[in-house]
């Protein structure tokens, strides 16, 4: 509690210089430092606020580090059994269509217990967004190897590094429902510097209006650090995923709307 | 409007049920013997008449989870199976029961275990009745034995589940979802235009966020919940008991049986009247709250209780509880998707009498 103390003190009108932004409760975030959990929180919790979406927006927990995500922003939310937020989004915007609906899902949920929904749910275009957290791990558990841990990575179920040919391949499911017909905008962005953090609230702003207009499903992969379960510092965390995550999950968009195609085949980069 | 009469099946009868009954969405999966209920709710297009949503899912596990979703919103939502799905379905279940949230299940039981077979079977009682999914709760569990009944309980579980916010299972069987009966449905009812107060809507500045979840880390809150639960169970023990007595008044041999073996028993009855054995029928509608106060005061007047059940003896299991060892209390039945003859009950039941 002295710390919690130590904070309020803190927090005083004549210090302020940056304030966090009005749908972020005063809950204390549960997430290790440097984790991008927190980051992503606020660039959604932003959207949401500047579309003026609080009282149109219904969101879906999962289970994994962002249980307690209900706790964060104030809106409405459900949270989800582990892997089955796709199928509570289905349910929730069969219902209520106007309303805005998301999932927010890490890699052990979406990509390994949840893969029939997240595959499902898309191939039927549900008027949904999915966020996906793509860490490489299982954090809340304590660090296990994730359907996305790289190969030859450590974790606490793959100590000797992941092998392959004994724990299979990291699923590149971004890329697997980007070629299903239901999904209208498909892609991979991070949090892990301020320009990469505008890139994923443009594109998180894009599949708000894409979901007004009832386009289908909008994925956004947000590939994020672990500091934690990489044993590491958070640079050295970023740094690491930089190096070898963003090798292996390269950013950029997978799928972005047939009318949009036309503007963007002159343009080599994937994502300006 | 009137009530109107028709010929219909068990599985027919319920889904008809359902649009009467002012549902805002049913989410399925195909699976022997209730997949009529998916089929005659796509052909008939609600969405067209009421609005009601039908949708077949890629699961049991995603429907249940898609009736989670609906139900946390207010809505009137329910799904179907038969026991191998409604054992896929027992995860849902269990965050539906947590997050109390109302809702139907219906479940149309075969033969099991495992892959089992398609026929009518009784063998889910213990998994309808006592929770069936991890952790302390129950549903509601209505077991029609007509099908009338196939409709009536429809209606009658989303006012239970709505008036207790807990999930409600019609648990019925092969034999009542395939066979056809006259029935008198009810007139359509309006779909409910209000969502109750704890629903997510999304959050306007006039309340809290409303927040639809079973995660308690808190020991000391959980168990709080888990109290509340209980106090929840025990007032519908109290005020929702439903059962039927049949030729009970002089009985001195007290047959109980729910569903087809109620229906069974009933004939059982007539026959062993007519060789001059005074039986009679204690039929359970609820299985859960179980009508144990009205079968412990019947086990005062008579000899023998037997408990016919298309299962290896399960709910004799409750019988014997109510009963508190004032009289023996026995078990007959067939499994494997063998429907009981009343020949066979009375034969057994003699055999009981000879035994006692």
């Amino acid at each position: 509690m002295a710390e919690v103390t130590g904070i309020k003190e803190i927090i005083r009108p004549e210090n302020l210089v940056y304030k966090r932004t009005h749908l972020m409760t005063d809950n204390i975030l549960s997430y290790c430092p440097g984790c991008g959990h927190g980051t992503t929180h606020r660039i959604l919790a932003e959207i949401i606020d500047e579309e003026g979406l609080q009282t149109e927006t219904i969101g879906v927990c999962p289970v994994g580090c962002s249980v307690l995500l209900y706790n964060y922003i104030d809106i409405d939310w459900q949270e989800a059994a582990h892997g089955r937020a796709p199928a509570v989004a289905t349910g929730i915007k069969r219902l209520l269509p106007d309303k805005f609906v998301f999932t927010y899902q890490g890699d052990g949920d979406l990509a390994a217990i949840g893969t029939a929904e997240t595959i499902h749910t898309c191939n039927r275009g549900e008027n949904i967004l999915i966020i996906f957290i793509n860490n490489g791990i299982y954090g809340m558990t304590g660090g296990q190897m994730a359907p996305t841990t790289l190969p030859g990575m450590k974790s606490s179920t793959s100590p000797y590094g992941r092998d392959v040919k004994l724990m299979g391949n990291p699923l590149k499911i971004t890329d697997i429902v980007a070629t299903l017909p239901g999904t209208y905008y498909v892609t991979r962005q991070s949090v892990h510097t301020p320009a990469n953090v505008r890139k994923t609230k443009k594109a998180m702003r894009k599949a708000v209006q894409y979901q007004k207009l009832n386009k289908g499903t909008c994925f956004i992969e947000i590939v994020s650090n672990c500091p934690s379960g990489w044993k590491m510092t958070p640079v050295q965390s970023n740094k690491w995923m930089e190096e070898n995550m963003l090798a292996y999950y390269p950013l950029g968009d997978f799928k972005i709307p047939v009318e949009e195609t036309v503007q963007k085949t002159s343009n080599p980069e994937r994502n300006d | 409007m009137e009530k109107e009469l028709r010929l219909m099946k068990g599985n027919e009868a319920i889904a008809e049920a359902a649009i009467r009954a002012g549902a805002d969405g049913y989410f399925g999966y195909p699976i022997t013997p209730q997949s009529e209920i998916l089929e005659y709710l796509m052909e008939a297009n609600p969405i067209k008449t009421t609005g009601m949503v039908v949708l077949q899912a890629e699961s049991e596990i995603a429907a249940i989870n898609m009736v989670y979703g609906g139900a946390a919103c207010g809505k009137r939502v329910m799904t179907s199976s038969s026991s191998p799905g409604i054992s896929l379905k027992q995860e849902g279940i269990t965050y539906i029961a947590g997050a109390e949230l109302p809702c139907l299940i219906v479940n149309v039981v075969r033969g099991g275990p495992g892959l089992g077979t398609i026929q009518p079977a009784q063998s889910d009682y213990f998994q309808a009745v006592k929770g069936g999914g991890h952790g302390d709760y129950h549903l509601i569990v209505l077991a029609p034995a007509s099908v009338q009944e196939m409709a009536d309980f429809v209606d009658l579980s989303f006012e239970l589940a709505f008036k207790y916010r807990n999930p409600v299972m019609i648990l019925s069987d092969g034999a009542i979802g395939q066979m056809m009966e006259k029935v008198w449905l009810a007139p359509q009812k309006e779909r409910s235009k209000t969502s109750p107060e704890w629903a997510t809507t999304g959050k306007p500045p006039t309340r809290e966020r409303n927040i639809i979840t079973s995660l308690d880390l808190d020991p000391n809150a959980q168990e709080i919940f888990n109290r509340k639960l209980v106090a929840k169970y025990n007032e519908i023990k109290e005020k929702e008991v439903r059962y039927e007595e049949f030729q009970c008044e002089d009985a001195e041999y007290l047959l109980v049986a729910y569903g087809t073996s109620a229906r069974v028993c009933q004939k059982a009855i007539q026959l062993a009247r007519a060789q001059g054995i005074k039986a009679g029928l204690l039929r359970p509608i609820t299985l859960f709250p179980f009508p144990s106060k009205q079968i412990n005061s019947l086990a005062d007047k008579v000899k023998i209780i037997l408990s016919v059940e298309m299962s290896a003896g399960q709910m004799v299991e409750d019988v014997l509880l109510s009963v508190s060892g004032k009289v023996p209390v026995y078990h007959f039945g067939r499994m494997g998707g063998i429907v009981t003859t009343p020949d066979e009950v009375v034969e057994n039941l003699k055999s009981k009498i000879i035994g006692g």
